[in-house]
């Protein structure tokens, strides 16, 4: 129980996917104009992240990695499959996105109607499929494990996607040079927050 | 060349309509390869394909091979996808793009593994991640889905040098300042250290080259004032 825990802290703070890897970058910087949408959207990455990288990793398991398809034969020990890593996991993606969408639109139109296009774009969100691939390099030991990195991961991209959404409401208000105005402010934000999210660097959990 | 000439054989009606043959590289195409490079950079004007850049951007040499990593991809998968163009159903359309963009990203990874094991090593998961690069897709999207080849395959190539430039400019100043070295060769002199000049060891944390996006941005559109965002 205490490494799962672990493991969730680590995953949200530590390797915190914008601070630490800038990934899922391009909507970080285009969806949080208002504190609103962002929460939108970090919740339906929550979502995807915490239901692929499980899948993934049983993908992975039994299908990928060098010699996992020795469930199947003991012919087949030699084989890897790794090379099909990304295509697979992509499509994998892809198609839960889809199916997250058909879900949502039949369930929840009101949800639909709220999060909008930014359901079909989470596909091609970097987080989603660098969580996949770092939980490829990882080599976690069960389901459980990748399912808890996976909601972790999610719920630091909102946290930081909130955090600058918020501050970016805020400083509509304050007086920016004219050329650093939106997009160059806030990467210089994004830094000085890196910066801060470097603290909890060397922290072994 | 033949493919300019096979894409002129799909769409006959709008060539008479216009003049009788567009040369190859006419002011519009020079155009296409020449606005992603400023007016139109993927990276500080479109806001596409932010992830890998700030990550690789430590040294030179990944950025250089990530750059033409990230060329080669793009203008192979903007030419398929720009001749598959009439076939692809609209509902299905992002599926068939990761895919032919998987398919282009795979083989850019074998052969790196292949002839550049220790980059790619270096690159880890970047490789991999240029799938989701959301310039690879942005293009596709808003370019090679309504265009024919040869201008496709000028605007991946475009797009690509205007994405690497920035790339290559972020990874210049980190690896001068950060290390004082240039594709890991020594630049500044033993004196200078002598006389008391320190690395700013700074520039090579990762923070860093968000902050040096946000410089070249505000340098750029002090530049180009037509770039200024209005609140």
């Amino acid at each position: 129980m205490e490494a799962y825990l672990n493991l969730f802290v680590k995953s949200i703070f530590i390797e915190n996917m914008i601070f630490a890897y800038f990934l899922g970058m391009c909507s970080y910087l285009a969806v949080s104009k208002t504190v609103k949408t962002a929460v939108g959207l970090g919740l339906a990455v929550i979502f995807v992240l915490a239901i692929t990288v499980p899948i993934n990793f049983l993908l992975d398991t039994y299908l990928l990695r060098p010699g996992a398809l020795t469930w199947l034969s003991n012919s087949y020990a030699e084989l890897d499959l790794s090379f099909l890593s990304f295509i697979m996991f992509i499509a994998v993606i892809a198609s839960m996105v889809q199916l997250v969408e058909m879900v949502v639109e039949k369930f929840a139109p009101a949800l639909y109607g709220a999060l909008g296009i930014f359901l079909p774009l989470i596909a091609v969100n970097c987080a989603i499929l660098g969580g996949s691939l770092f939980m490829q390099q990882k080599d976690f030991s069960g389901v459980a494990e990748s399912a808890v990195y996976g909601l972790g991961s999610g719920i630091g991209w909102l946290l930081a996607i909130l955090a600058i959404a918020a501050i970016r409401e805020k400083i509509t208000y304050s007086n920016v040079p004219a050329p650093l105005r939106g997009l160059g402010i806030t990467f210089i934000i994004t830094g000085l927050m890196a910066l801060g999210f470097m603290s909890f660097m060397g922290i072994k959990l | 060349m033949k493919k300019n000439n096979a894409n002129k054989k799909e769409t006959p009606t709008v060539l008479f309509v216009n003049k009788e043959k567009e040369p190859l590289f006419s002011k519009k195409n020079r155009k296409l390869l020449s606005d992603p490079l400023d007016d139109n950079n993927p990276i500080t004007v479109q806001v596409l394909g932010i992830c890998s850049a700030l990550a690789i951007t430590v040294q030179l040499k990944p950025a250089l091979v990530m750059s033409i990593s990230v060329m080669a991809v793009m203008a192979a998968s903007n030419v398929i996808i720009s001749l598959l163009r009439n076939l692809i159903p609209n509902r299905i359309r992002i599926i068939v793009q990761l895919v032919v963009v998987a398919s282009m990203v795979i083989l850019v990874d074998q052969v790196l593994r292949a002839f550049a094991y220790d980059v790619s090593k270096e690159l880890s998961i970047f490789i991999g991640l240029i799938i989701t690069n959301c310039i690879v897709m942005g293009r596709l999207e808003a370019f090679a889905l309504g265009n024919g080849v040869w201008k496709s395959f000028l605007d991946g190539i475009g797009n690509a040098a205007g994405y690497g430039f920035i790339l290559i400019l972020v990874a210049f100043f980190r690896e001068l300042l950060g290390s004082g070295k240039l594709f890991g060769y020594q630049v500044i002199p033993d004196a200078i250290y002598e006389m008391g000049y320190v690395n700013n060891g700074l520039m090579l944390l990762s923070p860093m080259a968000l902050i040096t996006v946000g410089l070249i941005i505000w340098v750029q559109r002090y530049r180009n004032r037509t770039l200024i965002e209005k609140n």
